[in-house]
């Protein structure tokens, strides 16, 4: 692996004309046509409807696509490693280690006969030198920064028998555990509550902040987004439709955003029907 | 229309539901908010038949409502779920999904009768012959409606109908409830953690907490935020911070 560091200035995620393609039976299918985008110490939100190509696009980052997907790009780069080209010792040292990942449902992505607490010290276990002793208490650590009010309790709970909530604290905790400088979360609170989601996103903000991590948040919920992300890059059929300052999502142009952002119901504007979406064929076509 | 009154569930030594009351006027449609434990599942499963351990009362046209239900009932009450890849038998064309209710109820014309739920539930007819898995996911839930819909019920029981759903598919959902409702005379009771959906469909709701209803009001006073209660107070201050950041 390549230990030379960045030059100064040189962003930690860099991505320029990536292309997935799943060929199947019925014809191939172009899932990301040309996205380019980079990550700083920042926090970028991917937004797009299901389909639209976001989960694949932070796949291809960590090489976590099946066998079958034809990924191309002309840069995919992460830290110096380029993605397309790493072996697969230098990808394991990534995935995990210095990029972390975060899915929607934690009741999947948790291994159900370990505890919790023995999951995050195995995660520590395969990205440091630390013994055993030594990682169950670090795991302890971790669960207290991740807001768990009775850490021992849940060190030694099975993931059942933890709450939604809980249990994405608990994943929090095990992707930080290598002190990674990328986290992916795609979709990380779509299976919890309003108020939860809340919670477990200003815990992922607090904790990239303070580590001075990157972030790359993937969900189609866009006020989300924009309360959570520095930047956000909306897609539609595998391409980029804008890139805008998370700040100045509700000043969005491109006619796919606004729509997006009108059909959203109201709890302040009383409104008969909703806007519904009008899909603009031009949206297609293939950006230069 | 529906009448609940110190509605009491427990699972085991879970108290899930704490002796809760509300009514519900023919043609309203009445919201049942909370956080996930909060009960809310739970009472709308009740009232469906589908928990048979509750103690209290339940009354449905002014008939009292048994441990069992009678097939009279489910021709009367429909329930539409959350996540339509769970609710539609995966093996069964859409066809077939949509002629068991009619061979059920015994309803004659199913060939005419399947036709015209797809229309309305606005499914292109090439729909019919397919399998969940080859509908988009809007697609399934709209099945899910015309399944629900298709024996002409008048109460529709609605558990999260579009959370599992993209934005732009869920208002293209809402406004085809909103139809469907005025065209029939629905009675609804939808359930949701999302206080827009709520407000958007629902004249009142009730919000719960731990079981108990901590609050019933009406929509014009959940939009103007006069909620007394801490805890409606708190879903509303969270639900505004999040749509002012798109406003």
């Amino acid at each position: 692996m390549s230990t030379h560091p960045l030059t100064e200035g040189e962003p930690l995620v860099a991505v320029r004309n990536l292309h997935v393609a799943f060929p199947a039976p019925t014809g191939v299918t172009q899932a990301v046509r040309g996205v380019s985008f980079t990550i700083g110490r920042e926090k970028l939100g991917i937004v797009g409807e299901s389909g639209s190509g976001k989960s694949v696009t932070g796949r291809a980052l960590m090489r976590l696509l099946p066998p079958s997907a034809q990924v191309r790009a002309d840069v995919l780069r992460f830290g110096t490693t380029d993605i397309l080209h790493a072996t697969e010792p230098e990808m394991r040292a990534l995935r995990g280690g210095r990029i972390g990942l975060i899915l929607q449902d934690p009741k999947y992505s948790l291994n159900p006969v370990m505890t919790a607490g023995s999951q995050i010290a195995e995660a520590l276990r395969a990205h440091s030198r630390i013994g055993k002793r030594e990682a169950r208490d670090a795991a302890m650590n971790l669960l207290e920064s991740v807001k768990i009010r009775d850490p021992r309790r849940v060190h030694d709970a099975y993931p059942h028998e933890l709450s939604g909530g809980m249990g994405q604290r608990v994943m929090i905790a095990m992707m930080l555990a290598p002190n990674p400088e990328l986290l992916i979360a795609d979709e990380p609170t779509s299976a919890l509550d309003a108020s939860v989601q809340a919670e477990i996103l200003s815990l992922i903000e607090e904790q990239v902040d303070q580590r001075g991590m990157a972030l790359m948040l993937i969900s189609h919920d866009l006020p989300l987004v924009s309360r959570f992300c520095d930047r956000v890059a909306v897609m539609y059929a595998g391409q980029v439709m804008e890139e805008l300052p998370a700040a100045d999502l509700h000043k969005a142009t491109h006619g796919y955003t606004r729509g997006l952002l009108e059909c959203l119901p109201s709890l302040v504007e009383k409104r008969d029907r909703l806007p519904t979406l009008r899909r603009d064929p031009s949206w297609m076509a293939p950006h230069a | 229309m529906i009448d609940i009154a110190d509605l009491d569930i427990r699972f085991g030594t879970n108290h899930a539901v704490r002796g809760i009351s509300f009514r519900v006027a023919p043609g309203e449609t009445f919201g049942l908010v909370g956080e996930s434990g909060s009960g809310k599942s739970t009472v709308l499963r009740a009232i469906a038949g589908l928990i048979t351990e509750w103690t209290g009362r339940m009354a449905l046209d002014g008939k009292e409502l048994g441990r069992r239900r009678d097939r009279a009932f489910f021709r009367t009450v429909q329930m539409v779920f959350q996540d339509p890849y769970g609710s539609l038998h995966p093996r069964q064309t859409v066809d077939r999904i949509l002629s068991e209710p009619l061979a059920v109820h015994g309803v004659p014309d199913a060939d005419a009768r399947i036709a015209r739920a797809l229309e309305e539930v606005a499914l292109p007819r090439t729909a019919r012959f397919r399998y969940p898995h080859q509908l988009s996911g809007g697609q399934r839930q709209r099945v899910a409606i015309a399944r629900a819909l298709i024996a002409d019920p008048r109460v529709l029981l609605l558990d999260e109908p579009t959370s599992a759903l993209d934005v732009s598919v869920q208002a293209e959902v809402l406004n085809l409830l909103a139809d469907l409702r005025a065209a029939r005379g629905l009675t609804c009771i939808l359930v949701s953690h999302n206080l827009p959906v709520v407000a958007h469909l629902c004249g009142r709701l009730a919000v719960m907490q731990g079981g108990r209803i901590v609050e019933v009001l009406d929509e014009a006073s959940l939009r103007a935020g006069k909620a007394l209660h801490t805890h409606t107070q708190d879903l509303i201050r969270l639900s505004h911070a999040m749509e002012e950041r798109v406003a």
